[in-house]
């Protein structure tokens, strides 16, 4: 085990140092000039100038590269040049609302997916089977972006139950916390439960012919054990993994849903500074979330190889 | 155990007061988008100034009909050369942090509006030559040349005084914690969330202000900040999208508030920069002519805009003494295909790059089917805002619709965009006679002198059209109907003095 973790942490320095190196890349490939973009309104000559030389955009994009990953590698993911701020800091105080936001989320399509899917596999070809399915791809083909708007006028405009947009911190009011979260939350996770759903319901269809499970019926053990198990345990492997992907799916889908919501996370975050080519912020933000999934694609294994001691070896 | 329900319930009922009380004075303000930094002499976004208008006094102020008033300055006097300005200031003014607003304060931020590394005002004042403190009342601004609009532009940004002792601590900290004179102090700024004021309870000027805290949330999208305030979760929105005005109007729980901004929507045409200019449209005035005779000004904004805008081919708003009292001009395709046939081109194609949002590919898409009557080939290309601006001022484009917020003094609205060399010129447009007017708009002191300048201008540009000018939009506020007192300014900010809740 200690040597499987090894290797997978030796395998993600060189892939952290290729994802800062594409990120760099591909931002170069944005189109506009950013000092144009950030000098606003007047587009003052001065200022752009100003703006290219505080922000080496003047210089290659060797250079360019060195002096960000030089900063990164000392803990400085450079400064907003919008706001004046460093990028960790707006990091670290939107880090914990999308990760909020996404554990909520992840709940939420867990809470739906994984007991669909048990329901649809154990009552299969039944009404119970179908209705599990149209709901799932209802959740997989409806837009967060819509949903997330008809959700604001179900439960805001109309029902006036709920705040149409912001966010609160859990340390201001646990309530107002949950109230802001909740629509998000499940506009996010909704498309996941469905996968998810889709996913438990095949693996478990496949775990309910083995034999195993066959020999745990004719020991006599109750359906709900054997269903339980014997048999959701051995289906949550892929399910697992699946779960861990999905989480870099929700990260991406909470820039669209932040967007809607007004949710002042890291996808906002990131898509005003494309807007606005605050670089160094779009920058901090990706390489933050890519050695993010990074870190979950490794946590998944470690978990896979913690349920499935086949693979410790 | 009776004694603590009691006790329980009587500190539940205060607070219930306290915050009935508190929610009473408490507005809540949705923007279109996040301010860039909190600092008058850099910042550089239109929704900044609504910010700083509740935190940073100014030496002077505009009033609904743009006239300018005194405010940290209580009166101003020119030299007879126009060369040097005297400003007297108001006594007893104190900054947010309790230090005082004195000459000292107004030559350091206006000399630091010259130094400060990026600063955004250094072009605006870039005919200062010095700032000297006569007494601590009084400041004289030494120019190299008569600048009437000076007055102007210290009705805005650059007139906003900063406490030297809080920008001292440096740039980043300072704009991070705003110090000045205005009415409301800073509290808190979580950037994309949420900007906090507070009543700012030494504030020169109290009578006028009765809110206790106003909290700016940026909400980008039209739609959201709308079902925001229909909910209640906002008190008042800025710039509400056309198409939405009568779905606010039928809510008995909101009202609207409107005015002509005083800047403009236009195409601007490269006739000048790089081989771009060198299309029908860039290289032959009469195609430009024909082109703008061939649009129905009327029924673009009808189309696109409910009607609400304005259509006007003028550079200066509606609410601006300088604008010509004329109705917008009627379209004319048999003309407009006369002058393409002089020009010998009566198919041209034009090229015109349009941003990439909904309502302004509308008004592409207008603009493309009305011109095709006259005999235009518009070629509509979509562009992201920032990707075109850059390429417009590379002469990249041929045609590029583009807008202007505008400023109290028509030199802001007018003298970047047509000058030879002018910042803002990306289609390097230059006439000597235009240049010349100009000149006389910034030096003359006289109104009369200044009017006759810009008429002159408007004509010549009119004629040789280096922008199309298209329509003025109109400033729309919604609001719910417990706020009183809003009074709404040309130049779309929000101004709090007097505004109550509840």
């Amino acid at each position: 085990m200690r040597r499987f973790i090894l290797h997978r942490l030796g395998v993600l320095v060189p892939t952290l140092i290729f994802v800062s190196m594409m990120i760099f890349a591909l931002q170069q490939l944005l189109p506009g000039d950013p000092a144009l973009a950030l000098a606003g309104e007047e587009r003052d000559p001065q200022v752009i100038q100003f703006l290219r030389a505080r922000y080496h955009l003047d210089q290659p994009l060797p250079v360019r590269y060195a002096y960000w990953i030089g900063g990164v590698l000392h803990g400085d993911l450079g400064e907003s040049i919008r706001i004046q701020r460093p990028v960790a800091e707006l990091v670290l105080e939107k880090l914990p609302v999308t990760g909020e936001l996404t554990v909520m989320a992840m709940i939420i399509a867990l809470t739906i997916g994984i007991p669909a899917g048990i329901v649809a596999a154990v009552k299969r070809g039944t009404a119970w089977d179908v209705a599990a399915n149209a709901v799932a791809l209802w959740g997989l083909s409806t837009p967060n972006f819509w949903l997330g708007i008809l959700m604001i006028l179900l439960f805001s405009v109309h029902l006036g139950w709920l705040p149409a947009s912001g966010y609160v911190s859990p340390f201001e009011s646990l309530w107002g916390n949950l109230s802001t979260l909740i629509m998000p939350a499940f506009v996010l996770g909704n498309a996941i439960a469905a996968v998810i759903m889709r996913h438990t319901r095949s693996a478990m269809l496949q775990v309910m012919r083995s034999d195993y499970v066959r020999t745990a019926r004719a020991k006599g053990l109750s359906e709900r054990v054997v269903i339980l198990k014997h048999g959701l345990r051995n289906a949550l492997g892929p399910v697992i993994t699946l779960g861990a992907l999905e989480f870099g799916q929700l990260l991406s889908g909470a820039v669209l849903t932040e967007q809607v919501f007004t949710i002042p996370g890291f996808g906002k975050l990131v898509v005003d500074a494309v807007f606005n080519r605050d670089y160094a912020v779009v920058q901090g933000v990706v390489l933050c979330t890519a050695s993010f999934y990074i870190l979950l694609n490794l946590a998944a294994d470690l978990l896979y190889a913690a349920i499935n001691p086949r693979l410790r070896a | 155990m009776r004694g603590l329900i009691r006790s329980g319930l009587t500190a539940l009922a205060f607070s219930s007061l306290v915050a009935q009380a508190a929610g009473a004075q408490q507005l809540r303000v949705g923007l279109q988008e996040d301010p860039d930094a909190l600092d008058p002499t850099i910042s550089r976004t239109f929704v900044g100034r609504i910010v700083f208008a509740s935190l940073c006094d100014k030496l002077f102020d505009i009033t609904p009909d743009l006239k300018l008033v005194p405010r940290l300055a209580t009166g101003y006097e020119w030299s007879s050369d126009q060369k040097s300005l005297i400003l007297k200031l108001r006594d007893g003014v104190l900054f947010q942090d309790g230090t005082k607003m004195d000459a000292a304060a107004v030559k350091y931020t206006l000399d630091r509006h010259l130094t400060l590394p990026g600063s955004t005002r250094k072009s605006e004042m870039a005919g200062v030559t010095g700032i000297e403190v006569v007494d601590p009342l009084t400041v004289k601004i030494a120019l190299s040349a008569p600048f009437a609009p000076l007055i102007a532009v210290l009705s805005d940004r650059a007139g906003m005084i900063v406490s030297p002792k809080a920008a001292e601590a440096g740039a980043t900290a300072f704009a991070n914690h705003p110090v000045c004179a205005g009415p409301f102090k800073f509290v808190e700024r979580i950037p994309q969330d949420r900007i906090v004021l507070e009543r700012f309870p030494d504030y020169w000027d109290k009578g006028q202000i009765k809110l206790d805290k106003i909290t700016f949330l940026p909400i980008p999208d039209s739609a959201v900040r709308l079902a925001n305030l229909k909910s209640g979760d906002l008190d008042l929105i800025e710039r509400v999208a056309p198409t939405d005005l009568d779905e606010v109007k039928s809510n008995p729980k909101l009202i609207t508030a409107s005015i002509g901004e005083l800047g403009y929507q236009g195409i601007t045409i490269n006739t000048n920069n790089g081989p771009q200019a060198k299309s029908p449209i860039g290289s032959d005035e009469r195609v430009r002519q024909a082109f703008s005779l061939s649009i129905d000004r009327e029924a673009l904004v009808q189309v696109v805009y409910n009607g609400f805008f304005i259509a006007d081919d003028q550079w200066t708003g509606p609410a601006s003494p300088f604008h010509i009292k004329r109705p917008a001009p009627a379209r004319d395709i048999a003309k407009a295909k006369a002058l393409l046939a002089a020009a010998g081109q009566p198919h041209p194609t034009v090229n015109l790059t349009v941003p990439n949002t909904p309502t302004l590919m509308q008004v592409g898409q207008v603009l493309q089917s009305m011109a095709a009557e006259a005999g235009f080939d518009v070629k509509l290309q979509a562009i992201e805002f920032a990707s075109g601006l850059a390429a417009s001022s590379k002469g990249e484009l041929e045609a590029f619709v583009l807008a202007w917020s505008g400023r109290t003094d028509p030199d802001g609205n007018i003298f970047s965009f047509v000058s030879c060399g002018g910042a803002l010129n990306d289609g390097k447009y230059c006439n000597k006679e235009v240049d010349a007017a100009l000149q006389t708009g910034r030096t003359a002191s006289d109104f009369a002198e200044r009017k006759a300048a810009y008429d002159k201008i408007t004509e010549i540009t009119g004629r040789e059209l280096p922008i199309i000018y298209l329509f003025h939009q109109q400033w729309l506020w919604a609001m719910s109907k417990s706020v009183k007192g809003f009074t709404p300014y040309p130049d779309g900010i929000l101004r709090f003095n007097n505004v109550t809740k509840g």
